[in-house]
């Protein structure tokens, strides 16, 4: 007689984050948790579902900060039930989803709209975020308390930078009363305007608008600042340039407490990728040269950034298919998140563990939340997959509505074989 | 002779010897030009639409006369005015054009990398008549033209572009082409209107129009824009011509027999004094427009060879 809710994974390799180990073994879940790892669950009787990993990857869900769920305002971009199957498809157990909305969320009642939504819809779970400002115009603070307590995990106003730095540092302080962290966006906003490029010769090549990668730095400088001075919580959403670098290194053995994010693509993709004005390579930050590639890949390998993220940004045809400069910015990536990740590992850059730190165990521990772990107690979010089934991305396969996806008709290798959440298999055969 | 290209997006994708074809039968279009019918029938049947989406009379007109002259049926658009303001897409107005059944596009848009992406949705050949700040190919051709001319060669030459290369498609064109060519390129202007990563790009970069204009063969002078006088880039226009306005002290630096050309319409006393504008022992200004019409005659016709190969 076997147990409903019990279920056995046998022979799998196993990637625990927090001990940094890669082991083969068994994994047994009961109700949603994990209840037995490694040697033990081998012992265990035979009352529960047996899954014969086959010597596959099972690691701790992705955790993913910074997913856009068109919802409210543009469900045509993206829903939470086409953002959820996405996630499920590639191996995020949890989205941490961006206020970037139209209207943005930035007040209990939005908030409590999105969660419904989610709870409805997604067959992961969803923690919102909610904006730091108003509208995110930089000018009043959102009701950060009543917002935590309707379930916000972090404030942030995304892409939009806060120019008026007394908004900032009262928002940071008054954060700080409530231990709430708060996401921001190094980038010095008057530079980085209308920027559709990193500077440099392709740009000019290209004749488009262009940012210095120094505008990284300059915006991250002054949040450092603002953080020393406020004592917040802080997370900068994309460290995406070598030079940004030394500053992070600095603050944190100064030991404030800033942790930092780079997105897949500035990891994984660099600035000539965009070739002839291909749209669906504009993101924000923009791509950076090939040694800014490097230098954050390697980042990430030490630890100085804690955390990859998607950057999951639904956008359709019609904001894709225009002039570069006009285009919206921004790549969908919850389903190519892991294949692209192994390129990292493919490339030696980075081992399994590591990955799965910055991808599943930082995040996690960083917004306070029990999944990103292996060991006994913690959620039964997991993935299970193959870091080297090749295959050719094709966009028209992509779970999310919007499809608009910088590896279309790439070589991967990495596929997601079984997504986990609370002990249910979301996806997979 | 070959000219393997469905489109004339840019100088970028041309070879050295598929320039030299499009220069060698621009020189058969001047002779026509200059006769007394100017008139040929390679491009009559045929449909061009002269679509811009940003003002221009001179490279308008010259594309115009050009279709006309091969007998081409020719319509302009003046798309500034039209929907684009009602809020189509750039591909909408592909599809449109796709409906109309031209043969040949001749597109002017501000904004880099717009008439790439038009030729991906049409069904006919493109000619970029500028694209924001990114290529001007007619422009270079000319220009080449006009060199080759007064040169009697267009390689090994010492050659300087002046001025606001950062937001010039014409600069990016002819950087391109004169290089292709095997020219040596020198760029002078501040460094406040200088694209980034410059350097890279096989050129000499001067800050300082005695140095740069040492010794050059041909000075080839940008335009100016007037939104860009005022502080934001250059501290005013009287600074901008002290420094880099062409006088006759300044061009006494070049070669002797140095020709001066500007690709229009000129700033006077901003970028150019009068008197060097007008000196017809150096000033090839005029000429550049003349060869204007004929480069586009060739491209066109080119162009239309190939539209005919695969029809």
């Amino acid at each position: 007689m076997t147990h409903p809710n019990r279920t056995l994974f046998t022979n799998a390799r196993l990637i625990d984050p927090e001990a940094a180990t890669e082991t083969l073994g068994s994994l047994l879940i009961e109700n949603g948790m994990i209840v037995a790892d490694y040697d033990d669950a081998a012992t265990a009787d035979d009352s529960a579902t047996v899954i014969d990993c086959a010597g596959k990857y099972l690691a701790p869900g992705i955790v993913d900060i910074g997913v856009k769920v068109c919802e409210p305002g543009e469900r045509h971009k993206e829903s939470f039930r086409t953002a959820g199957q996405a996630a499920a498809a590639g191996g995020v157990t949890t989205m941490v989803t961006r206020p970037d909305t139209d209207p943005t969320i930035d007040n209990p009642e939005t908030l409590e709209f999105v969660i419904r939504r989610a709870r409805e819809a997604a067959p992961v779970h969803v923690h919102p975020m909610a904006a730091l400002t108003k509208a995110r115009e930089g000018r009043e603070m959102t009701e950060i308390g009543f917002l935590q307590d309707a379930g916000a995990v972090a404030f942030t106003d995304c892409d939009s930078v806060i120019v008026d730095t007394k908004v900032f540092s009262r928002a940071l302080t008054y954060a700080r009363s409530l231990g709430a962290l708060v996401i921001a966006h190094p980038q010095e906003p008057i530079l980085s305007k209308g920027a559709a490029v990193t500077s440099g010769k392709f740009a000019s090549l290209r004749g488009l608008p262009a940012v210095t990668a120094m505008a990284e730095r300059m915006g991250l400088d002054r949040d450092i600042a603002l953080v020393e001075m406020t004592g917040a919580r802080y997370h900068a959403d994309q460290i995406t340039t070598a030079r940004a670098l030394p500053a992070l290194e600095r603050a944190k053995a100064n030991g404030l407490d800033i942790t930092a994010g780079t997105s897949i693509h500035h990891l994984t993709l660099n600035a000539l990728d965009v070739a002839d004005y291909r749209t669906f390579f504009k993101i924000k930050p923009p791509l950076r040269g090939e040694e800014d590639r490097l230098a954050i890949a390697e980042a990430v390998a030490s630890g100085l950034i804690d955390i990859i993220s998607s950057m999951h940004t639904p956008q359709d045809e019609e904001s894709k298919r225009l002039p570069f400069e006009e285009a919206a910015s921004g790549a969908v990536a919850l389903e190519t998140f892991l294949p692209a990740a192994m390129r990292l590992i493919h490339a030696d850059i980075i081992d399994l563990p590591t990955l799965w730190r910055a991808m599943s165990f930082n995040p996690a521990s960083r917004l306070g939340l029990p999944s990103g772990r292996l060991n006994v107690g913690a959620p039964a979010d997991l993935v299970l997959f193959d870091p080297n089934a090749p295959f050719v991305m094709d966009r028209t396969t992509l779970k999310s509505k919007s499809r608009n996806t910088p590896f279309d008709g790439q070589r991967m290798q990495g596929k997601v074989i079984a997504t986990y959440v609370s002990g249910n298999k979301v996806y997979g055969t | 002779m070959t000219f393997p290209h469905r489109h004339l997006l840019g100088i970028e994708q041309l070879r050295p010897e598929e320039i030299t074809t499009i220069l060698d039968l621009a020189e058969e279009y001047v002779a026509l030009n200059r006769g007394d019918k100017k008139h040929s029938d390679v491009l009559s049947g045929l449909t061009q639409i002269n679509m811009f989406f940003e003002n221009s009379t001179r490279t308008q007109a010259s594309f115009e006369l050009a279709g006309k002259r091969l007998g081409a049926d020719v319509m302009n658009m003046a798309m500034q005015a039209s929907s684009v303001k009602k809020g189509e897409t750039l591909i909408d107005t592909a599809l449109t054009l796709n409906a109309m059944h031209p043969d040949l596009l001749v597109v002017r848009h501000p904004h880099s990398g717009a008439v790439d992406l038009l030729a991906q949705k049409v069904n006919c050949a493109v000619l970029n008549a500028g694209d924001g700040r990114h290529e001007h190919p007619t422009q270079a051709l000319l220009d080449g033209l006009t060199i080759r001319r007064a040169k009697g060669r267009l390689h090994r030459l010492s050659i300087a572009i002046c001025g606001d290369i950062a937001h010039s498609r014409v600069a990016r064109s002819n950087i391109m082409l004169l290089g292709k060519m095997e020219n040596r390129i020198r760029l002078i202007g501040p460094p406040t209107l200088m694209p980034s990563g410059i350097e890279e790009f096989g050129v000499e970069v001067f800050d300082n129009m005695d140095e740069g204009l040492k010794d050059v063969d041909v000075v080839m002078m940008l335009r100016l824009q007037k939104e860009r006088m005022d502080g934001g880039f250059i501290p005013s226009e009287r600074e901008y011509y002290h420094r880099y306005g062409l006088d006759a002290e300044k061009l006494s630096h070049a070669k002797p027999d140095a020709i001066v050309m500007h690709p229009g319409p000129m700033n006077r006393g901003v970028e150019i004094d009068s008197d060097i504008a007008d000196d017809i022992n150096r000033s090839v200004i005029q000429e550049q427009v003349e060869m204007g019409v004929a480069v586009r005659m060739a491209a066109m016709d080119l162009l239309a060879r190939n539209l005919k190969g695969t029809a």
